[in-house]
C-alpha cells in the first residue's frame, strides 16, 4: 500500500480500525480531539459504533463495559481528560480486561495548556490511579511508529487481557508524515474471550467484578496481577539504541517526539567527530531498564531530556543506581527543547565528563 | 541533500498551511521524506499561524525547527519574529503586498513578491498563498512545477471551480521566483 500523508491522531484512528477495532467511546479534547473527529466519520462505514460519551469518566466506563463484553474498544483523550479516566482503568485492569487507551498529552498540571508535552510519563507508567495494577506504556516517537504500536498495543492487551496505554505528545498528534498502513483486519474476532458477558444461556455465569470482600482472595488476586506483570516484563521490553556502536562518553536519553529531537542533536555532533550513545524506550512500561543499564556502564554521564520536569529521569536513574551522575534538561508548557537546546546540554555535559572521545 | 527546512507563516486564513502541504505532497511525489509540523495554539481566523515543513532525503529528524533555511511569510509580524531566525544562505519569501517592509539580511535571498496583485490578476486574491508557493518552488526547483500543479489539482478537487484560479496563481508565482534564480 502507497504512503499516504496524514495527522498523526488520524493515522491513530486508522490504525485502530485496522487493528480491528470498530468501537470508540470518548470525549474530544485538544490536542487529539482529531482522532473521534474522524472515528465519527469511519467507524459507522466500516459498521462499528462511534459514541461520544457525557465526559471522560462516563466513556471510560464504556469502555469497561464494551471490553467486558468481549469486543476490541478504544478510547483516546489527553491529558486532563486521562486523569478523568483513572478510576475506570483502575477498574478494567482489576477485572483484567484488554483494552487500548490514547494520551495525546497537553501542558500540565490542571487545566493547563493545549501545547505538547509529556508530563503524563509518570502518571502512565506509576500512579494512574488507585491500587496496585499496571499499564502496558507506549511510546511511539513518528507517526507511522504510533501506527505500528496501535497494533502492538491491541495484540498485548489482548494477549494479557490488560489494558494498554499509548502515550505521545501534542506534537505527534497534529503533525503529519507520510504512513503506510497494514491489510484491513476489520471484523477479525478478539480471540478467546471466555471471560466476556455475551448471555448465559446453556452454559455457567460468569462475573466481571473488581469488588472483594475477602482479605486472602483480594490479596491473591493482586498476586497473580503483579505475576502477570513479571510476565510483560519478562516478554515484552521493547527500546532503541542510536549511533552506540562507537564508543561514547555521554549518553542521551529520551522518548517519545523528544527522543527524535535527540537524535537531529546525536547527528549534529557526529558531524563534528563527537560521538554521543542515544538511549529510547519505546516500552515506557515495562521499561527496559536492562538494556539501558548496558549502555550506562559505557558511559561516563548521562543526559536525560524530556517536556517535563524530570519524570522518565527517575526511571534512568533507577536504571544507572547512582553509577554515574545524571543531568537533566526539560521543559513544560509547551516549550519544546530544540536540536540547539539540546547540543548545548550535551557540550556542558562533555565538558563535565572530561573531554570526548571521537567519532572516529 | 541535507534536510530542508521550510517554515510559513502569516494569519490564520491565508492559507500557509494549504500551502505546507501542498509542498510535502508534492515532495513525497518525489520520493522524499516529509513531515508538516503546525503550530497549533489558541488560533483563530486572524490570528497567526504557521507551519514547518521538513524535505529529506533521509527519515525527518527533528520536524521541530529553530532556524530554517527558507520563510515565507504573509504578515509582518512573522517577518519580525522569524526573519532573523533564517538561515545564513537561506531564502525569504516576502509578500510585499500586505507587508510595507521588507526582510533587513544581507546574507539571505530574498524575494520582495507582491502576492496578493499577482493572485487577483490570476483570478482571486485569496490564491495569494499559492503565489507564494510557487515563487519558493521557482526560486528553489525543490519539486517540479507540474508536479506542484497535479496536487493543487487534486487538493481542489472537490470545488473544481477554484482550480484555474489557483493554477495560474501558483504559476505566476513560479514564474517571478524563476526569473530571480541564480542571484539577480
Amino acid at each position: 500500500m502507497a504512503k499516504v500523508l496524514m495527522k498523526g491522531n488520524e493515522a491513530i484512528g486508522e490504525a485502530a480500525i485496522r487493528a480491528g477495532c470498530i468501537h470508540f467511546f470518548g470525549y474530544p479534547i485538544t490536542p487529539q480531539s482529531e482522532v473521534p473527529e474522524y472515528l465519527s466519520r469511519r467507524l459507522p462505514e466500516v459498521g462499528g459504533l462511534y459514541l461520544q460519551a457525557e465526559s471522560e469518566v462516563a466513556a471510560s466506563n464504556m469502555i469497561y463495559g464494551a471490553a467486558g463484553v468481549g469486543v476490541r474498544v478504544l478510547t483516546t483523550s489527553s491529558s486532563p481528560g486521562v486523569s478523568l479516566m483513572a478510576e475506570g482503568l483502575s477498574y478494567i485492569a482489576a477485572c483484567e480486561l484488554p483494552c487500548v487507551l490514547v494520551n495525546i498529552m497537553r501542558a500540565g498540571p490542571g487545566l493547563g495548556g493545549i501545547l505538547p508535552a509529556q508530563g503524563d510519563y509518570l502518571q502512565a507508567t506509576k500512579g494512574t490511579a488507585h491500587g496496585d495494577f499496571n499499564l502496558i506504556v507506549l511510546a511511539p516517537s513518528s507517526v507511522q511508529e504510533a501506527v505500528d504500536l496501535m497494533l502492538v498495543a491491541f495484540e498485548l492487551a489482548e494477549k494479557y487481557r490488560n489494558p494498554v496505554i499509548l502515550i505521545g505528545d501534542g506534537m505527534i498528534g497534529q503533525m503529519m508524515e507520510p504512513v503506510e498502513f497494514p491489510e484491513v483486519k476489520v471484523g477479525k474476532p478478539l480471540g478467546p474471550t471466555d471471560y466476556a458477558l455475551t448471555g448465559c444461556k446453556g452454559r455457567e455465569r460468569r462475573i466481571v467484578n473488581s469488588l472483594y470482600l475477602d482479605a486472602q482472595k483480594l490479596n491473591d488476586h493482586n498476586e497473580k496481577l503483579k505475576a502477570k506483570f513479571e510476565l510483560i516484563t519478562e516478554n515484552e521490553q521493547r527500546w532503541e539504541y542510536y549511533n552506540t556502536e562507537e564508543p561514547f562518553d555521554v549518553l542521551l536519553t529520551g522518548f517519545g517526539m523528544m527522543a527524535r529531537i535527540c537524535k537531529t542533536a546525536v547527528d549534529v555532533l557526529k558531524g563534528e567527530g563527537i560521538n554521543i550513545g542515544l538511549f529510547r524506550p519505546i516500552t515506557a512500561k515495562p521499561f527496559p531498564y536492562k538494556p539501558l543499564r548496558e549502555l550506562i556502564d559505557r558511559s561516563k554521564r548521562v543526559l536525560c531530556v524530556e517536556m517535563n520536569m524530570g519524570q522518565m529521569l527517575l526511571d534512568v536513574q533507577f536504571a544507572a543506581e547512582g553509577t554515574v551522575p545524571i543531568d537533566f534538561y526539560g521543559k513544560a508548557g509547551g516549550i519544546i527543547p530544540s536540536v540547539e537546546d539540546v547540543v548545548e546540554q550535551l557540550r556542558a555535559a562533555i565538558a563535565k565528563a572530561g573531554g570526548s572521545r571521537s567519532g572516529k | 541533500m541535507a534536510v530542508t527546512e521550510v517554515l510559513m507563516a502569516g494569519f490564520g486564513g491565508q492559507g500557509m498551511l494549504l500551502s505546507g502541504k501542498l509542498l510535502a505532497y508534492a515532495a513525497m511525489e518525489h520520493g522524499k521524506e516529509v513531515s508538516w509540523l503546525p503550530s497549533y495554539g489558541p488560533e483563530m481566523r486572524g490570528g497567526t499561524a504557521n507551519v514547518t515543513v521538513c524535505v529529506s532525503d533521509d527519515p525527518v529528524g527533528s520536524p521541530y525547527i529553530i532556524e530554517p533555511v527558507a520563510l515565507l511569510v504573509m504578515n509582518q509580524p512573522s517577518l519580525e519574529k522569524f526573519g532573523p531566525r533564517v538561515k545564513k544562505g537561506g531564502i525569504i519569501v516576502v509578500n510585499t503586498s500586505l507587508i510595507p517592509i521588507t526582510a533587513d539580511r544581507d546574507d539571505c535571498t530574498v524575494l520582495n513578491i507582491a502576492a496578493n496583485d499577482i493572485a487577483k490578476e490570476a483570478g482571486t486574491a485569496r490564491a495569494a498563498n499559492l503565489v507564494m508557493l510557487g515563487a519558493y518552488v521557482g526560486w528553489s526547483g525543490i519539486v517540479d512545477e507540474s508536479v506542484t500543479i497535479a496536487k493543487i489539482e487534486k487538493e481542489f478537487a472537490s470545488k473544481a471551480k477554484f482550480i484555474p484560479a489557483n493554477v495560474a496563481a501558483f504559476k505566476a508565482g513560479y514564474a517571478e521566483g524563476a526569473k530571480m534564480k541564480g542571484g539577480a
